[in-house]
């Protein structure tokens, strides 16, 4: 059991955690952090897990380097869809119907 | 009820991972990349093993990154109304902030240039430079700086592009000279790399500062069909 594995069950927890928001929160901004959580989460698992197994890898950091300013592209662009969303419907989740603009779960 | 359903779909679920990560943990080690990265390091043109697997071994993966990033730019700043991305309103008039900005944005620039440079031989590169120069960017627009290249016309969308057809370029002429595709000629490998570094700092920074320009939503009116603004 080293520093490393511990990284990769954290990341599963905090994927886990994301996944809960993902299904379960009903406001969007919410839903698209907890997607976030989940990326991060993977991204742990992913360096943690290859950092255990074979050392210091470089191959699975450049690919989480990808995927991280890949995630920062979409979250921002999950953002202008959303603020666009809000401004046309005046509605912050997706459920029919619901104009509260609270929106809590 | 439902509270209740999705805990345990979770739970069930974070087993299946902690499973999943502890069995393949336990496994003995099979692939030797690590020292396969470490054996290439040579021929790589960096001393950065990260760099090296981003910009050489693996570059595919950053040009469809970069290439992804341009989608998500035109597709942010299709969704936004126009007249917002140079809204005035939007600028603070804080006399604290200006003064700061004219100690912090040389600086930032400076950290930017620098991360770019460091990408070759210790963590850092294209994509830690492009970030600290967004986040300048960012800094300007909140300042109320002037900053006319992000008016949707010509200039916007060469800055966009850039890093991408950069990349895109040298792939291809690589290819066109009988090498593989994104295969860097012999000893040209650092020069390019730093070439497309470079281009690829510029248009990150502009995806994400053009994002985050394009977030905010006006009641300026929509331009019809076929109107120009």
């Amino acid at each position: 059991m080293s520093v490393h594995l511990l990284y990769a069950f954290a990341g599963a927890g905090v994927f886990t955690i994301g996944l809960f928001g993902m299904v379960f929160m009903v406001h969007l901004l919410r839903k698209l952090l907890a997607f976030n959580l989940m990326g991060s989460g993977t991204f742990l698992v992913l360096v943690g897990l290859a950092q255990h197994r074979n050392g210091v890898d470089p191959v699975p950091q450049a690919l989480v380097l990808t995927g991280i300013v890949v995630a920062i592209a979409a979250t921002a662009l999950a953002l202008v869809l959303i603020r666009r969303y809000f401004h046309l419907t005046g509605q912050v989740t997706l459920e029919p119907g619901s104009r509260d603009d609270e929106g809590h779960s | 009820m439902r509270l209740a359903a999705v805990l345990v779909l979770c739970a069930v679920f974070a087993m299946a991972l902690v499973g999943t990560v502890w069995q393949i943990a336990g496994q003995p080690v099979g692939g030797t990349l690590p020292e396969t990265v470490a054996d290439a390091m040579a021929d790589s043109g960096v001393d950065h093993p990260v760099t090296a697997v981003l910009l050489n071994f693996r570059s595919y993966d950053t040009l469809l990154e970069i290439g992804v990033l341009v989608i998500a730019a035109i597709a942010g700043i299709s969704m936004a109304r126009l007249p917002s991305l140079e809204d005035p309103e939007l600028r603070t008039h804080d006399s604290l902030l200006h003064a700061l900005q004219r100690w912090f944005l040389p600086l930032m620039w400076l950290v930017a240039g620098y991360l770019l440079w460091a990408g070759a031989v210790q963590p850092g590169g294209a994509f830690q430079a492009g970030a600290v120069l967004a986040g300048t960017g960012v800094l300007m627009r909140l300042g109320g700086m002037p900053m006319n290249f992000l008016q949707p016309r010509l200039l916007l969308r060469v800055g966009l592009a850039l890093g991408f057809a950069v990349f895109l370029l040298v792939a291809v002429v690589s290819a066109a000279g009988g090498d593989a595709f994104l295969a860097y000629p012999e000893g040209m490998a650092k020069p390019l790399i730093l070439l497309i570094e470079i281009f690829l700092t510029l248009s990150i920074a502009m995806v994400l500062l053009s994002l985050f320009v394009a977030a905010p939503v006006n009641d300026a009116r929509e331009p019809a069909e076929g109107e120009s603004e």
